[in-house]
């Protein structure tokens, strides 16, 4: 520990709250076969846990766990288990993220709270409470079958991009705290490429969520209003975290089982890779939207496709597919805001003011309203 | 590891199968019944229940029984009947509920254990 970690204060500190852990864990499940290993184990882990929190740190976690750096066989299978445990079907939701956030990336519940603008005391209750179930409904704690594999992989990636999108979507104000839970969960799909290095759409997942956190400092103006794709500054996006997150697209690439998380990474990496708005290749954007919308058909998905037709074959076509949209999208704000830019592309401003005030009427969140307010004045 | 599944169905879907042609209910039957069959080692008991027309609820009212007709659930589903099966985890539970043949849904219980002899 002292060696990996050049810090002996800190490797005893770790090392006494791994037995600590062992005194909770032993008399109940048995002494494990090499006590050693699994107090080093332990250790590494809480190590691993508490450089994430510290930017400083950043540098020798890349060292502990480095992608190319295997876990070894039995630590990862214990961290698979729990996490699938975490993310188990028959919790809710809200328990599948709160529990993960506490087991396996090691937050404390006053960090949760913080990170989901609630009370301490909901969050511990929501543990207690999964918890509970756990053991009294008997969810058994392992890695799934082979047969139900693709389901539960595709419960633990739905809870982790929830995690990201709750984090990476938070306006201003409650940001700097929720922007952690993005960098969480983006740490936690690592973790799952790590311990699952043969799943594409896993590999999908942490690109995704690298692509969107490369433009993470340029979403927000200093005011704290929103900056959309086509205005932010591209020269101060993170190409490290780019090219990154580029070479996971090519791995999954190479498994040939697309999915719906490589689709949307695919599209996030054609503008992250396009050198200006005007040069984006939204040719290939709207195939991949159309080969999405095979795999997931969705309106939202379909409002997307539009908009990106809008910068291909102009307004007047997207216009009309985003008509088609009318009935299942009526209460969504993007769905009339999105109009309204169409309405007044074509110079009909009457019409696109009209868009604009139900946009305004169907969000509550301060960034976009501003924004709306802004097209209104 | 005990676990009651209630199988229950909508109200309209339960009417549908009341008014069903006999040889058509007959063959919705088989699924059922092969249903039983597959996992016949799992399960100890359960039945299928009368339709709720033939419910009747014993309220207390300050501790005073009152007996109604009907359910004492007002909702969209009606209970159809249940199994109690003996299976290792919830996942197996689960696993079972999932292959229930008549689209309605499956509530997984888990049967409090005080350690009774097993039948």
């Amino acid at each position: 520990m002292v060696r990996a970690l050049g810090d002996f204060d800190l490797a005893e500190e770790l090392v006494q709250e791994a037995l600590l852990e062992a005194v909770e864990h032993w008399p109940a499940e048995g002494i494990p076969q090499k006590p050693g290993a699994w107090l080093l184990t332990t250790a590494r882990r809480k190590a691993a846990d508490r450089f994430r929190r510290q930017a400083r740190y950043r540098e020798k976690l890349a060292q502990l766990e480095g992608e190319g750096m295997g876990v070894d066989t039995a630590e990862g299978d214990d961290r698979l288990r729990l996490i699938f445990t975490c993310c188990h079907p028959a919790l809710s939701r809200e328990a599948q993220v709160a529990l993960t956030l506490r087991a396996v990336a090691g937050l404390t519940t006053a960090e949760i709270a913080r990170a989901f603008i609630t009370s301490e005391a909901t969050i511990a209750q929501r543990i207690v409470r999964a918890k509970r179930k756990i053991v009294e409904a008997n969810i058994p704690y392992r890695v799934p079958a082979a047969r139900e594999m693709a389901e539960r992989l595709a419960e633990v990636l739905a809870v982790l991009y929830l995690m990201f999108n709750e984090g990476y979507l938070a306006t201003a104000g409650t940001r700097a705290s929720r922007r952690d839970l993005a960098e969480d969960a983006a740490w936690l799909a690592g973790l799952m490429v790590r311990l699952m290095p043969e799943e594409p759409e896993a590999l999908g997942l942490l690109a995704l969520m690298r692509f969107h956190l490369a433009r993470v400092e340029t979403r927000f103006d200093e005011s704290g209003g929103l900056t959309l794709l086509q205005d932010q500054d591209r020269s101060r996006w993170d190409r490290e975290r780019i090219a990154s997150g580029i070479s996971l697209l090519k791995r999954a690439a190479v498994l040939r089982r697309p999915g719906p998380y490589q689709l949307q990474a695919a599209i996030a990496a054609c503008h992250a890779e396009a050198p200006s708005w005007q040069h984006t290749d939204w040719r290939q954007i709207i195939a991949l939207y159309d080969s999405l919308l095979a795999l997931t058909p969705s309106p939202v998905v379909q409002l997307n496709r539009a908009i990106a037709r809008r910068y291909l074959d102009g307004a007047e076509s997207a216009l009309d597919e985003v008509a088609a949209l009318a009935d299942p999208l009526d209460n969504y704000y993007l769905f009339h805001a999105t109009r309204a830019e169409l309405l007044r592309d074509l110079g009909r401003d009457a019409e696109a003011r009209r868009a604009l005030i139900r946009a305004l009427s169907l969000t509550e969140n301060p960034a976009e309203r501003a924004l709306l307010e802004h097209r209104l004045a | 590891m005990k676990y009651v599944l209630l199988f229950t169905d909508s109200k309209d879907r339960a009417r549908q199968w009341d008014a069903m042609p006999e040889a058509q209910r007959q063959a919705a039957y088989g699924a059922i019944n092969e249903w039983f069959g597959k996992y016949s080692t799992r399960i100890t008991g359960g039945h299928e229940l009368q339709p709720e027309r033939t419910a009747t609820t014993v309220r207390f009212n300050n501790g005073k029984p009152v007996v109604t007709d009907g359910p004492f659930i007002e909702g969209k589903e009606t209970i159809g009947g249940y199994a109690e099966v003996n299976v290792s985890d919830l996942d197996e539970a689960i696993a079972m509920a999932k292959e229930w043949p008549t689209g309605g849904p499956v509530e997984v219980r888990p049967v409090i254990d005080r350690g009774e002899p097993q039948r």
